[in-house]
């Protein structure tokens, strides 16, 4: 898919991914007023790899989210992007200008913003203050503005208030944003709620089109959608792995099978 | 032209300027031109009057900066606006030299009656103007700085961020009552005589300080909207938006809060600053948490998050309560609440949304008839 080419080339330094891993849990604990929403989680992402998570409903799965991008301090583990940088250090911007950039479950974009408005908030490059003031778009930002909208299908929408947008669409405006973001590992929570069987098929299209380059961690409920792009799936339950392997090993697999039948 | 570029979106601002234009020709002409006993006189007091609102319009500004785009309740700004009232009257002390009471060149009154034998190192070079003028913007702003780099830096947000900035200027308000602070305790600092030479008194100084005002408030007004224009003003408006997602998005959401607060903060002390020399006294009261709310009511009236909105509710508040304290003194306090909870339940955009309102219906009509 040639329209994800502008990604091929993640512009920040490149995370140490010398050991094959680029993502690094161990040992996660979060507890949430003594309820253990994360659970000894030890899970490895390799560099390069479309990984999908499944689970029931509260298994944990945002919460990891959270812990990665800093959101969440967990109570103890060690979370690692590639070799060298302790994400468990760092604040939120801090890890998003490491490379690692997010979608959120709901959908959350600047709502008083114009659609393209959003796309150059969130785009790579200085994020300082004073280079803010000064900034203007060059050429080529509007060219990756441009593109983008067209990948996520929004060039109509450019003048547009973000607020207004429906529910896909805003999903939609989220994926742009994490592309001109240009992170080396994209979390993607529920991608694809909200959205009709074409669009799901243009985000399965998209994501398949960003591993490789990028390692894309993706959370999703919609089975069939996860069969279409996953090589790999890990099952959370209670806050720990539950089981990891192709998506038919994984439904197969007994215990599986129990979490979602039902205890 | 760089102003004009500035203004392009901004229809109520140009309005809003192009009448401060004109009045900022007309005051000094009705007042220094037209003989006195011509009815178009404009009296030197009402001149300063004047002046006064567009300090109070100029404050105003700098708190829908923080308030109407960073979405920080300020409830201390008035605080700001008193250090460089302080800092300028420092230097309308020192401009005094041995013509006070006591007749001591190097004391302004209230030291010598206090024993004092000497002047304190923080009065140090207030003699000069332009040291008190940079004092008029450090003291202000390095406040604003600190105060916010802890506040934001810990992640106070909401009604316990409006607190504190209450307590802070409450706080000051405590200390500055004190005589042993050296400013004036109570009484403040007063009985001015002049500035850079220029007497106080005279209608030409009155006029220059009016006319000052209203070139501060024109660049205070250009400055916010040159910012609010900016990819940092659209920053600004993201964290005021969704805090939590512009910081995954890479900003350091703290700079950015402080960096805003500072220049507000810095604006505000330039409108304490030339309101001062325009009513010839500070002193603790203008700390009064009370002072604080009421900018924010005439933000909140004039209609956030518009700019020229705060220009607009300063001065009308501020007419209606020159009238209204002269007519019932007792009842402003009670009329501005009123005014408050009308304008927060009827016009939550304030008189700046009424107007867009009805420039939209007009519009619409418009287009209907053709
Ligand atoms: N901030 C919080 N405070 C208290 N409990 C929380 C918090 N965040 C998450 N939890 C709880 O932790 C558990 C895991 O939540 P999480 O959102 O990670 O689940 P999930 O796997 O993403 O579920 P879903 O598929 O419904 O999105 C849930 O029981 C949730 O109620
Ligand atoms: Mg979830």
């Amino acid at each position: 898919m040639s329209e994800g080419a502008h990604l091929r080339q993640p512009e920040t330094g490149q995370p140490d991914a010398s050991h094959k891993a680029i993502l690094y849990l161990e040992g996660l604990n979060v507890s949430f007023d003594g309820f253990k929403a994360i659970n000894d989680l030890t899970l490895y992402i390799d560099s390069g790899e479309l990984r999908c998570i499944i689970g029931p409903n509260g298994a944990g799965k945002t919460t990891m989210m959270d812990i990665i991008t800093g959101k969440t301090r967990p109570n103890s583990g060690q979370a690692w992007f590639g070799q060298t940088v302790d994400l468990l250090k760092l604040s939120e911007p801090e890890i998003a200008n490491a490379g690692i950039g997010r979608k959120f479950q709901k959908p959350t974009v600047f709502e008083s913003h114009s659609v393209a408005e959003n796309l150059e908030l969130a785009m790579h490059g200085n994020k300082s203050v004073w280079y803010s003031l000064r900034a203007r778009l060059s050429g080529e930002q509007q060219a990756l503005i441009d593109e983008t909208l067209q990948t996520i299908g929004l060039t109509e929408n450019y003048h547009q208030q973000a607020g207004a947008l429906s529910h896909g669409q805003k999903q939609w405006l989220e994926i742009g944003m994490l592309l001109v973001q240009k992170p080396h590992l994209l979390l993607v929570d529920e991608p694809v709620a909200g959205m009709t069987h074409q669009e799901m098929e243009r985000t399965a299209e998209l994501l398949t089109s960003l591993a490789g380059k990028h390692s894309v961690v993706v959370v999703e409920h919609d089975m069939d959608f996860v069969r279409s792009i996953a090589n790999k799936v890990t099952v959370l339950h209670q806050g720990s792995v539950l089981a990891e392997g192709t998506m038919d090993e994984v439904q197969n697999d007994q215990r599986v099978i129990e979490v979602y039948l039902g205890e | 032209m760089f102003i004009t570029r500035i203004l392009q979106n901004d229809r109520g601002g140009q309005i809003m300027l192009a009448v401060l234009a004109l009045v900022l020709v007309l005051v000094p002409v009705l007042n220094l031109l037209v003989p006195e006993g011509s009815f178009l006189h404009m009296p030197t007091y009402l001149v300063t009057l004047l002046g006064k609102y567009l300090t109070y319009a100029l404050l105003a500004v700098a708190v829908d900066l923080v308030w109407g785009y960073l979405g920080i309740l300020s409830l201390g700004h008035g605080a700001f606006f008193a250090l460089g009232g302080y800092a300028m009257g420092m230097y309308l002390m020192r401009q005094i030299g041995d013509r006070g009471v006591y007749g001591n060149a190097n004391l302004p009154d209230f030291m010598v009656f206090l024993n004092w034998k000497e002047l304190p190192w923080f009065w140090q070079g207030f003699d000069m103007f332009w040291f008190a003028m940079l004092m008029v913007l450090l003291v202000p702003g390095l406040l604003a700085f600190v105060f916010g780099w802890l506040a934001f830096r810990s992640r106070v947000t909401g009604v316990y961020l409006s607190i504190i900035t209450q307590a802070l200027t409450y706080a000051l308000l405590l200390a500055f009552f004190r005589n042993e602070m050296g400013f004036g305790g109570n009484n403040g600092l007063t009985d001015f005589k002049d500035i850079l030479g220029f007497s106080l008194q005279a209608d030409g100084t009155r006029v220059t300080l009016f006319a000052l005002s209203g070139l501060a408030l024109a660049g205070g007004y250009l400055l916010c909207r040159y910012i609010i224009n900016s990819k940092l003003g659209r920053i600004v408006v993201a964290i005021r938006d969704a805090e939590s997602r512009t910081r995954f998005v890479g900003y350091r959401v703290e700079h950015y809060k402080v960096w805003v607060f500072t220049v507000s903060a810095m604006l505000a002390g330039i409108a304490g600053a030339l309101y001062v020399p325009q009513v010839g006294i500070i002193n603790p009261g203008e700390f009064s948490p009370l002072n604080s709310i009421e900018i924010v009511i005439w933000v909140a009236i004039g209609g956030r998050a518009t700019l020229y909105g705060a220009v607009l509710g300063a001065i009308l508040v501020n007419y209606a309560k020159t009238v209204f304290t002269g007519l019932m003194p007792e009842s402003w306090i009670f009329m501005l609440g009123a005014l408050f909870v009308l304008v927060t339940l009827y016009l939550p955009q304030g008189l700046a949304g009424l107007v867009q309102q009805f420039q939209a219906k007009g519009w619409l009509q418009r287009r209907a008839a053709a």
